[in-house]
């Protein structure tokens, strides 16, 4: 697949001795949603802001569309937009004036039609000679987001786009991400909602201590990594597991009425067919019977704590 | 080079000038009115010429450089502190913009703003005096030197101030005792031999005897020293900024 970012061992060392990055390699598909999961202080941030030129970084190398980030930044960053993760916005611009504002910084011509056109698709346009000062938090992030996509940006950095945001933006959020897209937009973002990641992302990279764990496409990921549960419910409850079905991982429930097998959906030792036959065999008599698939967030935690 | 964004900076900083208008106007109008209040008629009258020249008439040129040098200052500093104490800043390092583009933009409009601010004082001054000026290009020619060069150093401030504290500190500590001290308000003549020397190692002296030498063709020192320390200034403040363009001082970690 054709990558349109390229980021090779790059690294990241603070003045004050912290080391936020250790020699990230990472790919990103031209095109594609790729969203950054991590816990606070895992790094999320700090390697956004080396693709966009607020941090220098401390070794490696980071290309946009072919170009280097240093060597030929004005090319590199006319590319990218960024969403930060805070609120921070000048109080006393209008809506219409910041965003004027970030294109014409962005190097862009000016198009009046083209930025009237983004505030409303963004639901700001009725807002557009208010003061930010006089905007909600949630008005803010969407000029926030006015602004980063206000010189028709090729790439999209959204720094925790939902922090804070209430449920009718995020759903706005995830349409216009999602209408950006279908456009040939990369999108990059981090969250904390890894419910969204799962909606959203086409591929989950997962940071932690500096270091990025894994990418992966995000259906792969679960069938990899995610867990399966088949419980069965019981009709008469039992005192323990039968002695032929002890070697496989299943386990009893306090009331002896139910009991849970647990799997790997890649592992191929695992055969759910001749589990059942066993447990038949066994002479226990089933009741009901369903299967219970992890979700990304049970992966995330495990990942991150087998990390730690 | 981006030169639209260099404009929308501009532009961006000159606008905030024009929003606060009144208060951007009225302070200098008013304090320039105060001092030829003070100095002009009530202690001025009783001052003999100086050099030939009426008290009143001699003080302008200090008092105009007063404003332009602080004004300068603060509006560059702030220009650039402001970004940074909210966090804007992060959308000028993410843009394809390069450090001295951003200087042009931000020392542009400080110096602006110093130069539509020296002409309303000659013209407030003008209302008390009769202003007669003997070399009018040399006059405008040391006005733009110094507000693009005081604006320079304001950026420089704004960079390395971490709080609102710092950013005040020069302004206060530095710049106005040496206008005072830099024979704004009298000839350093009038001083005692050994407070004459010491006055030589004041900057702001060879901008005051250049500026008022324009006006009435009377100076502390000559001409072309004043021209050289008005270049020397602007050369020191350029090269500071660039070694912070350089190393990426207090803007980039």
């Amino acid at each position: 697949m054709d990558s349109i970012i390229s980021i090779k061992g790059l690294s990241k060392t603070y003045n004050s001795g912290f080391e936020a990055l250790k020699t990230v390699d990472l790919e990103i598909n031209r095109g594609e949603i790729l969203a950054l999961l991590g816990p606070n202080g895992a790094g999320k941030t700090t390697l956004i802001s080396s693709i966009c030129g607020i941090i220098s970084p401390s070794s490696g190398s980071v290309t946009v569309d072919g170009f280097d980030i240093i060597s030929d930044f004005r090319k590199t960053r006319s590319m990218i937009g960024l969403v930060p993760q805070e609120l921070t916005l000048g109080a006393f611009d209008t809506v219409w004036g910041t965003v004027r504002f970030s294109r014409g910084l962005f190097g862009a011509k000016r198009d009046d039609a083209y930025l009237e056109q983004l505030l409303k698709d963004l639901s700001l346009f009725d807002k557009k000679d208010s003061e930010i000062r006089a905007l909600s938090g949630g008005m803010k992030r969407r000029v926030l987001i006015a602004k980063a996509l206000s010189h028709e940006p090729k790439v999209l950095f959204l720094d925790e786009p939902t922090a804070g945001v209430d449920v009718e933006l995020r759903k706005d959020m995830w349409k216009i991400v999602n209408k950006l897209c279908n456009q040939g937009v990369t999108i990059i973002l981090t969250t904390h909602y890894i419910e969204e990641a799962e909606e959203i992302a086409e591929r989950v990279g997962v940071i932690s201590n500096g270091e990025l764990l894994l990418v992966e496409k995000k259906d792969e990921l679960m069938e990899s990594l995610g867990k399966k549960q088949l419980l069965i419910d019981l009709k008469e409850p039992v005192k323990k597991i039968p002695s032929i079905l002890e070697k496989y991982n299943i386990e009893l429930n306090e009331e002896g009425t139910q009991i849970s097998y647990t799997y790997v959906v890649k592992d191929e030792t695992a055969d759910v067919s001749e589990v059942l036959h066993e447990i038949t065999n066994s002479g226990l008599l089933l009741k009901d019977l369903k299967v219970e698939q992890s979700s990304l967030e049970d992966i995330f935690v495990d990942l991150v704590k087998e990390e730690s | 080079m981006n030169l639209t964004a260099i404009k929308v900076i501009y532009f961006n900083e000159m606008l905030r000038f024009w929003k606060t208008l009144f208060q951007s106007v009225a302070s200098p109008v008013i304090s320039t009115a105060l001092y030829f209040v003070v100095f002009g008629s009530a202690i001025g009258s009783r001052i003999e010429n100086i050099e030939g020249v009426s008290y009143g008439l001699f003080i302008v040129p200090g008092l105009t450089m007063l404003s332009v040098l602080t004004q300068s200052i603060s509006n560059a500093s702030f220009g650039i502190f402001f970004p940074k104490f909210t966090g804007t800043i992060y959308e000028l390092l993410s843009a394809p913009v390069s450090f001295y583009e951003t200087l042009i933009g931000y020392v542009g409009a400080a110096a602006t703003k110093s130069l539509i601010l020296a002409t309303i004082i000659l013209a407030t001054a003008n209302l008390f005096v009769d202003l007669n000026i003997a070399h009018p290009f040399w006059m405008l020619g040391f006005l733009v030197l110094t507000c693009i060069a005081f604006s320079l150093f304001g950026f420089i401030i704004g960079l390395w101030a971490d709080n609102f504290e710092k950013l005040q500190i020069i302004p206060l500590l530095i710049i106005t005792p040496l206008v005072f001290l830099g024979g704004s308000f009298y000839s350093i003549s009038m001083l005692p031999d050994l407070w004459q020397k010491v006055t030589l190692f004041n900057p702001v002296l060879y901008l005051v005897s250049g500026f008022r030498w324009s006006f009435f063709e009377v100076s502390d020192v000559s001409v072309g020293i004043s021209l050289f320390m008005v270049f020397l200034f602007l050369a020191i403040c350029i090269a500071i900024i660039a070694w912070m363009f350089r190393t990426g001082y207090k803007l980039k970690q």
